[in-house]
């Protein structure tokens, strides 16, 4: 197993947003990536994004200039 | 063979269309079930694929356009949706079964229905539409085109009188997606509903609807999602809410690169090359003894008519003549009904059906003259037997 890390976890209820939230990272330059939505966030099934915490308020930046519609935002060890 | 079928399907479809289904056999997962590349690159060309078929029709919000399997699945899930029982639906004797037997169906449970009258070219009698108003009325649903005549209704016309009157308004643009600018907005069009197979260039198994924001429908099915598993009823968010199951990906893959290819070309140019090759076949047949073409064309060719003529040959029977065409001739039409029995009874071909001439971009000329001279040539026989 990789070597777990304090990350930024953004969830989506929607597959749309998340692929809109990885479009508009991969255009603005943000490091993370999709990964499947974490159990402690829900036991739902689902995507999330998963961000660097040194780079989150760049994350905040893009979330909110791009209008992107999230669940919710947390940051968790994983 | 010549294939003049165009509005029953499209045969010939961009090389790229067909690599981008191969493609996407060969490389993608199920869209939304996975967070590893399979999966995603499936999210993202279903993705790709609502924002640029949105784009098409004025929409800016990919999440607002859903997939289904064809323009006959969007049409049953919006009519359910929107015309329930109690309601009042006004329709047109345009319209195909796809509109039809969902609007009956809904007759049955308790809706009521006034179907809109066309006079002996085909043309939808507007001032109709006033009278038929009523204060349960709960909207209009119209075909952009009849898949018969190829007649085009006004839709901007109808739109903005169902804006006037608070009505919903539901296009069925089976026959002019991808040939005929259409406008969400501007063409004040609630639902739109299309098929991927016929103008849009797609694979078949394609269509969806586009729903203007703010307006709620219930889907068809209701299952598994990609999101929220355990809650016991679909998720609400669109466009979940309205697909249930896997996508059809690969048909979404073969789709996106059609309406790309579109883009490219320009719809534009791609309706004045259809269009034209039509009026060349209307010119060089019109004038035929015995052949009597259906519909508008006299007045609104080449600019104002889908690339569709319908035509019959005396008396002669519409499936004989298309089995001629296709025996002796190489030329590959429909004959027969055409799914669409209120438009035919108003024309005065129900018993005879109709021959019906589509045409695509990717036909030639030379085509063309082929299927005038089969006309011809068929119509002497006939008026000498």
């Amino acid at each position: 197993m990789r070597k777990k890390e304090l990350r930024v976890i953004v969830s989506f209820s929607t597959t749309t947003q998340a692929i809109a939230m990885e479009e508009a990272a991969v255009s603005e330059g943000l490091e993370g990536r999709l990964i499947p939505i974490p159990l402690q966030i829900t036991a739902d099934c689902g995507l999330a994004w998963s961000e660097p915490v040194r780079t989150k308020e760049v994350l905040e930046k893009v979330l909110e200039e791009k209008h992107l519609e999230y669940d919710r935002m947390t940051e968790l060890v994983i | 063979m010549i294939y003049l079928d165009s509005a029953a399907t499209s045969l010939r479809r961009p090389e790229e269309v067909i690599r981008a289904v191969c493609e996407a056999m060969r490389v993608m997962g199920n869209p939304g079930r996975g967070a590893y590349e399979a999966s995603l690159q499936a999210a993202r060309t279903v993705y790709q694929a609502r924002r640029e078929v949105g784009r098409l029709f004025g929409m800016k919000d990919p999440s607002r356009v859903v997939f289904t399997a064809n323009v006959t699945e969007a049409l049953n899930l919006t009519i359910g949706s929107l015309f329930g029982a109690g309601s009042h639906v006004i329709t047109t004797c345009m319209e195909h079964n796809s509109v039809l037997r969902p609007l009956y169906r809904q007759e049955k449970r308790g809706a009521s229905l006034t179907i809109l009258p066309c006079d002996e070219k085909g043309r939808l009698k507007y001032e109709a539409l006033e009278q038929a108003v009523r204060p349960e009325t709960a909207g209009v649903i119209c075909t952009h085109a009849s898949n018969l005549t190829g007649n085009l209704t006004d839709i901007r016309r109808i739109g903005r009188f169902c804006r006037e009157h608070g009505l919903r308004f539901v296009v069925d643009a089976a026959q002019t997606a991808g040939i005929f600018p259409i406008d969400m907005e501007e063409d004040g069009i609630d639902v739109l509903c299309f098929t991927g197979h016929k103008g849009l260039l797609g694979p078949q198994g394609t269509g969806g609807l586009c729903v203007r924001e703010g307006l709620e429908l219930e889907g068809l099915c209701v299952g598994g999602s990609g999101v929220q598993s355990y809650l016991k009823e679909q998720p609400s968010r669109m466009p979940e809410r309205l697909e249930a199951g896997t996508a059809n990906v690969h048909g979404i893959a073969g789709l996106l690169a059609a309406v790309r290819w579109l883009e490219r070309t320009g719809i534009s140019v791609i309706r004045e090359r259809e269009t034209k090759l039509a009026q060349q076949f209307y010119l060089g047949i019109r004038s035929a003894e015995g052949v009597t073409v259906y519909g508008d064309v006299e007045d609104t060719l080449p600019e104002n008519h889908a690339p569709v003529i319908a035509l019959n040959i005396e008396g002669a029977a519409s499936d004989e003549v298309c089995d001629e065409l296709a025996q002796e001739y190489g030329i590959a039409v429909r004959g027969g009904a055409h799914c669409a029995p209120l438009m035919h009874e108003a024309l005065g071909t129900a018993k005879q059906g109709a021959v019906r001439f589509s045409f695509s971009f990717f036909n030639t000329e030379e085509e063309i003259e082929h299927a005038i001279r089969a006309v011809r040539e068929i119509a002497e026989a006939v008026l000498h037997s």
